[in-house]
């Protein structure tokens, strides 16, 4: 009976939300049944040695509490910045935006070294003040370097969270005699929790596949015992073992997610459009505030540039150097921009299908793609290697493997935005479209879509400056002789010529910051 | 009209010999180091390559996912680990006798699947300030002595490390290695992520000794004359100086393996020896390329190096084993 129930409502879903939002989650499960493949190719007795090892324990304890740091610390660098720059009469709040956007695209090498080129005899403190003080490593330095480039994750949701937020909400509170304290608590904060959960969700499973930072800063999570097992045993079969374990924990995370998030209500159901915000006055509490957002700026912007420029110092490029970026960037763009695009187009129905239709199961594409967002890059790209040589062996090493794997791996992220904006948006816009005879079709395109416009842009824009920046999947993946501007600056740095590799990150950042300077301009254009 | 049908068909009889005279290459070497050569090479011998980048160990798991499909004819790995995978795995071809001929035999791998392209020696790395008074040890084995207590570093999950693990368990046994892993581990040894890492961190002041790889060092002094690092040998023939290898091998699976032969005789040539040693401080496969004067000479690299097969090293397992088994890994 109520199966039936289900293939009747699903029928009713128009087709352009359930044959994308299907074809993503096939992309999404290849890894998968990937990974249990080769799993499997062990034998139970050893599987079960290698899993039930205190070592496992240690390292989903360490990983664990990494993520729970990293949480804590992006909050409370994002939230108040949110807030400052879409609710206060902060000044110059647009550049404040774009640079509190801009570490996302800062190389999460660069930042580790940054941190650690602070300490020590011979670092910058050491060598600008005088001062010398322990390097950052372990589990303060790697929750530090993380947080410090993951934050804007949270920024940007929570952003566009805000400026969805209709006032009149806040001011019937007032009128109902709460002080400002009660409105935050009891209105704006239940407000923002889908944007909060869709960002933590995004920084959480961040950490969970990040090895890079974990590497550098000596601690020991997951995510770097799977890459040991690749880059120093050449066993895909245990590395996709603890690859299973990490998708487990995956899970988890977004099981908690989704109950946190429930089913409740965000959007407007009263008529009339949405209220114009009053900005908060700072006042006496100016100075701390831009304090604060000077701090917070400096620390993930001042600190990754101080480290590039004194590699630009120390090495000097010249003219040719830099054509070879310009090429390189030329490249690089030519993958991300579409992966970017095909990355919007697909989240948009699996938001869709997740925050709108009330039906059993359409949440689990919108899983699936968190699934595809934590699986570590390597093992993901060998993924895509084993069945694009199975089953479209004439699409291997081509940009349009890479591009697909972009999408996989990104999904998750333009989701986020997209789906916190259409829990804001009142349904029966659409349905009022519809009931004048508009096609289900256009009306989304009328009435919905202008609304989620800036969350789409949002998510396309997060896309594309993660996908410039992405390693792994690249330089496995992408046509042989294709290198990115990430791909460059590796083949540097794996020699130990950290110099040389200087203006490659630095071309990243700085395109990736033109990006956000045009995106944030379009925001404020409506 | 005639003319541009002719002008297509002159293009595509030279795109024809072009793929008929292309090389792909896997290339865990960087590209700043890589592509000099590789212009050179198609200058002198009109065959085109195509280089695919990226992480040596990624690379060569790649060409083991790849199967037969796999594009690469050579494999070009910044260590012998990942050569010996892809041997053990069979997944390379046997090369011809001429070209590991000339070879000294810390440079050969003994099954013929692959050969060194350049050495990389392991040093112990120290502080001048802060080691002045001490004696220099003849043995990594002497680390684990109390003076050395909490000064000392090591990079236990570096791939250049654990093939010195490896060397050490088949020259000295298992039951020696693992003591002196415990004895190191006891004497409070620092352990950080890489050899680079370990330079700054002598340059940083956490640790006054550490075992590298004898080139990043040269790479810091060549930027700062004064940074305050220096390096040595152990005592002759110490398992403490052993030499790794950068090396490649021909892909099982390759349709060109002439043009590979070609490509692998070209990197033993004189000229790309002596590019390497000046570049990037490695030292040469064979004798007579133009020494670099920041490296201690062929000669005296043979003699302190210990007598080790490198086809023993690709035994890595039992050392990632060890390794976790004393809580390192």
């Amino acid at each position: 009976m109520a199966s039936l129930t289900w293939a009747r409502r699903a029928r009713r879903l128009p087709w352009f939300v359930l044959i994308p939002a299907i074809v993503a989650g096939i992309g999404t499960l290849v890894p998968i049944v990937y990974l249990v493949l080769r799993a499997f190719e062990a034998d139970l007795e050893t599987l079960q040695r290698l899993l039930w090892r205190e070592r496992t324990w240690t390292l989903l304890v360490n990983t664990l509490s990494l993520t729970a740091g990293v949480l804590v610390l992006s909050t409370l660098m994002a939230v108040p910045l949110a807030w400052l720059t879409v609710r206060s009469d902060l000044r110059w709040k647009r550049f404040v935006t774009v640079l509190a956007v801009v570490p996302l695209a800062i190389p999460g090498y660069v930042v580790a070294y940054a941190l650690i080129s602070l300490g020590g005899v011979n670092g910058f403190l050491s060598q600008l003040f005088g001062a010398v003080v322990p390097r950052p490593s372990g589990y303060w330095g790697a929750v530090a370097a993380l947080s410090l480039y993951t934050y804007p994750y949270l920024f940007l949701n929570v952003r566009a969270a805000l400026l969805g937020l209709d006032p009149s909400l806040e001011e019937s509170a007032r009128s109902l005699g709460h002080g400002s304290r009660a409105v935050t608590w009891r209105v704006v904060l239940p407000q923002l929790r889908p944007a909060l959960l869709a960002g933590w969700l995004v920084i959480a499973l961040y950490v969970l596949g990040d090895f890079g930072v974990v590497a550098l800063m000596r601690y020991e999570a997951f995510s770097y015992a799977i890459y040991l097992q690749y880059s120093s045993a050449f066993d895909r079969t245990y590395a996709a073992l603890l690859s299973l374990v990490l998708l487990g924990l995956t899970l988890l995370i977004v099981g908690t997610e989704g109950r946190l998030l429930g089913r409740r209500r965000y959007a407007r159901v009263g008529s009339g459009a949405q209220r114009a915000v009053v900005m908060t006055r700072l006042r006496r509490w100016a100075p701390l505030a831009y304090g604060y957002v000077a701090s917070v700026l400096l620390a993930a912007l001042g600190l990754p540039f101080l480290v590039l420029g004194s590699w630009l110092v120390l090495a000097p490029p010249d003219l040719a150097a830099w054509r070879s970026v310009a090429e390189a960037f030329v490249r690089t763009a030519s993958v991300a921009a579409p992966a970017a695009l095909v990355t919007a187009l697909a989240a948009m129905p699996i938001a869709y299908l997740a925050a709108r239709v009330r039906l059993r199961g359409s949440r689990l594409i919108e899983r699936l793609a968190y699934l595809g967002y934590a699986i570590p890059p390597v093992s993901l790209a060998l993924a895509m290697v084993f069945f694009s040589l199975r089953a479209v062996p004439w699409l291997y090493q081509t940009a349009t493997l890479l591009i697909t794997a972009y999408v996989i791996s990104f999904l998750a992220l333009a989701i986020g935005p997209i789906r916190s904006a259409l829990l804001q948006v009142p349904p029966r816009l659409e349905e009022a479209a519809r009931s004048l005879g508009r096609r289900p079709f256009v009306a989304f395109f009328e009435t919905t879509f202008p609304l989620i416009r800036r969350p789409v842009v949002a998510g396309t824009a997060l896309v594309l400056m993660v996908a410039m920046k992405e390693l792994p999947l690249t330089f496995l993946l992408a046509p042989t002789g294709f290198t990115t501007l990430s791909v460059r600056g590796f083949t540097r740095t794996s020699e130990g010529m950290m110099a040389e590799a200087a203006p490659f990150a630095l071309a990243i950042v700085l395109f990736s910051s033109l990006f956000v300077g045009l995106l944030v301009s379009y925001e404020g254009k409506r | 009209m005639t003319r541009r049908l002719l002008s297509l068909a002159l293009l595509a009889s030279l795109t024809g010999v072009a793929l008929a005279q292309s090389l792909t290459v896997y290339s865990g070497r960087g590209e700043a180091l890589v592509q000099p050569l590789i212009e050179r090479f198609t200058a002198e011998t009109g065959i085109e390559v195509h280089v695919r980048y990226g992480g040596t160990a990624e690379l060569a798991v790649l060409i083991l996912e790849e199967g037969r499909g796999s594009p690469a004819d050579v494999f070009w790995g910044q260590d012998a680990g990942a050569l010996g995978a892809l041997s053990l795995a069979g997944r390379l071809t046997p090369l011809p006798d001429d070209l590991t001929a000339g070879l000294p035999g810390i440079y050969t791998s003994r099954g013929g699947l692959w050969l060194a392209t350049s050495g990389r020696a392991r040093v112990l790395a120290y502080s001048p300030e802060r080691t002045a008074g001490d004696a220099w040890p003849d043995s990594a084995f002497d680390l684990t002595d109390p003076a050395y207590r909490g000064r000392v570093a090591w990079a236990p999950t570096n791939g250049s490390f654990q093939a010195f693990v490896t060397a050490m368990r088949v020259v000295h046994g298992e039951e020696a290695t693992e003591a002196w892993l415990r004895g190191m581990i006891a004497n409070d040894v620092q352990a950080y992520r890489n050899n680079t890492t370990q330079v700054e961190a002598i340059a940083a002041g956490e640790v006054d000794y550490a075992l590298v790889n004898n080139y990043y060092l040269l790479r810091f002094l060549a930027n700062d004359p004064d940074y305050p690092v220096g390096q040595g040998f152990f005592a002759d023939g110490d398992i403490g100086n052993l030499v790794n290898v950068a090396g490649a091998g021909i892909v099982n699976t390759s349709r060109n393996v002439a043009a590979a032969e070609r490509f692998l005789a070209f990197l033993l040539e004189p000229a790309s020896q002596a590019y390497f040693t000046n570049v990037v401080y490695e030292y040469p496969v064979v004798p007579g390329a133009q020494p670099n004067e920041a490296l201690a000479s062929f000669e005296a690299l043979l003699a302190a190096s210990p007598d080790v097969d490198l086809d023993v090293l690709e035994d890595l397992e039992g050392t990632l084993e060890l390794l976790r088994e004393v809580g390192l890994l």
